[in-house]
């Protein structure tokens, strides 16, 4: 590993670091009111006060986002399949699901709650909703794009379509599917949250929520460093994922290694 | 050379309403025969080979393949295009097998006797010389090597048909020159019939038995010439007069066509 490259694995975490430090600096030099804008270590101490509270309902969180997520990889590859299988679905399907995902799925909960009530349905409904559809789109291209010549290679020997689903446009589609999840999993995340601090007593949206009318600033805060390190986690997953099913796909990057 | 392999009879292909690709196409080759189709571009060369292979049916006249017509894909053909195509998560061997997993009798032995396919795809890789080549993936290949692999892979199946689309048009010119020699070596172990699409008149006079020079859309066979210069033909060949003058020749009837 050259130094360059090592500069490169170290650049997020300095970058960090010296964030989190100005930040620090800032609070402490200027006083600034921690029902404002609290420091970093005002934040760690309420994260450590609160360690339990914070983890049950960070668990909460997590494994509604997981339900979610997996409802959303199982719709959403299942549509995926169907429309960039079928010139037909293509066109009956992909203008509507585009009008349909660029509702605010924000505005989804309130019908949500109406249905199932307050609590964790509604809050993995809304996780499914806002992330199934780039895995749609991504399997969709995936399998829409197959080189028109290798369709003609497979055909003139008698494939059948499934066949060349099977051999080619599965397989060809898989890099698209992981790039797709690790989007997909950080949505996930976002929409549990947001049901979670309109519609539940339970989870870190509703942590936060609940932090915030009392005032207790550090503990909201503490609450948003535990989502994006669940989620961050879980992207980080999905990319080691990623290099080990589909590495053929990402060639470049691994040759200047 | 001996009993006819494929017949057209007075056929023409039209996609949409907006005119034929190929039109009143009528012709023969011969059971072992090597044959190129040169034209400008546009002039229906690709659907020629799109009709050989069943992959269309024509709309008008008809198409015969091996004493039948054709209707549906055929199985016994081999393509290879100017993009190699090949599927880039497999290694060049698996590559080169594909084939086998489609087509019968190989479909439903391949899991029993991979072993035997692998030997045998391995020697023909040998053939096109890409010996130790076999497990590399095909982004390790150069063009040259992925397009020598291609063509194993229209092979493989012992094809009765080959099928090649402007195979070495994405190459170098020394690349090209030595892949016309590979193809020429496995031809003449083989000899399967070959029907090979190209811009290049030095390809087509260098490996043919018989050139087609096709028109412009509408496309339609303008000339039928047979190549009568000996085999095994060397490169060398391709710098005598009688060479330049075959090439000339097709080349005018080409410059012809454009202005008609």
């Amino acid at each position: 590993m050259g130094p360059r490259r090592r500069i490169e694995t170290w650049a997020p975490w300095l970058v960090l670091i010296s964030t989190v430090a100005l930040w620090q600096a800032i609070c402490s030099a200027f006083h600034v009111s921690e029902f404002l804008f609290p420091s970093p270590w005002a934040i760690l101490v309420s994260l450590a006060q609160y360690a339990g509270p914070i983890g049950a309902h960070a668990f909460q969180t997590f494994w509604t986002t997981m339900a979610g997520f997996a409802l959303g990889v199982a719709v959403g590859a299942g549509l995926g399949f169907v429309i960039g299988s079928s010139r037909l679905m293509y066109h009956a399907l992909y203008r509507l699901m585009i009008g349909f995902n660029s509702i605010p799925k924000s505005a989804f909960v309130p019908i949500l709650v109406v249905w199932f009530g307050i609590g964790t349905v509604p809050a993995i409904l809304t996780a499914f909703l806002i992330c199934f559809f780039p895995i749609t789109v991504n399997v969709a291209t995936g399998l829409a794009t197959l080189e028109p010549e290798l369709e003609d290679v497979l055909r003139a020997l008698g494939a059948s379509r499934l066949d060349i689903i099977r051999k080619v446009g599965l397989p060809r589609s898989l890099p698209y599917l992981f790039a797709s999840l690790k989007v997909a999993i950080t949505l996930a995340f976002i929409g549990t949250v947001i049901s979670e601090t309109v519609a539940s007593n339970n989870g870190i949206g509703y942590l936060m929520m609940s932090a915030g009318a009392q005032l207790r600033m550090p503990l909201v805060f503490a609450g948003l460093i535990v989502i994006s390190v669940m989620a961050m986690g879980m992207y980080e997953l999905f990319a080691y994922l990623e290099r080990r099913m589909t590495g053929w796909a990402h060639r470049s990057m691994n040759r200047s290694t | 050379m001996t009993d006819p392999f494929v017949r057209f009879e007075r056929v023409g292909l039209s996609y949409d309403s907006t005119g034929n690709a190929i039109e009143d196409v009528s012709l023969t080759i011969g059971s072992g025969e090597f044959v190129a189709i040169v034209g400008p571009s546009g002039c229906g060369k690709s659907t020629f080979m799109k009709l050989c292979a069943g992959l269309h049916p024509p709309s008008a006249g008809a198409v015969a393949v091996d004493g039948r017509p054709v209707s549906g894909a055929l199985k016994f053909v081999g393509m290879a295009f100017q993009n190699a195509t090949l599927l880039p998560w497999r290694t060049t061997i698996d590559n080169v097998l594909l084939p086998l997993e489609i087509v019968e009798p190989y479909r439903s032995s391949f899991r029993a006797e991979k072993r035997r396919y692998v030997a045998l795809g391995e020697s023909l890789l040998a053939t096109v010389g890409l010996e130790g080549q076999a497990r590399k993936f095909p982004w390790e290949l150069s063009g040259g090597m992925q397009q020598r692999a291609s063509i194993c892979r229209a092979l493989v199946h012992d094809p009765k048909l080959l099928l090649l689309d402007e195979p070495f048009g994405a190459l170098d010119a020394f690349t090209r020159e030595e892949l016309w020699c590979v193809l020429r070596d496995v031809w003449m172990l083989k000899r399967f019939t070959v029907i090979l699409v190209t811009h290049d008149l030095r390809e087509a006079a260098f490996l043919a038995d018989t050139v087609f020079v096709m028109s412009p859309r509408p496309g339609k066979i303008i000339l039928r010439k047979e190549i009568d210069l000996p085999r095994p033909r060397e490169l060398a060949i391709s710098y005598t007069e009688k060479f330049s003058a075959i090439v000339q020749e097709l080349r005018g009837r080409i410059g012809n066509a454009g202005k008609a």
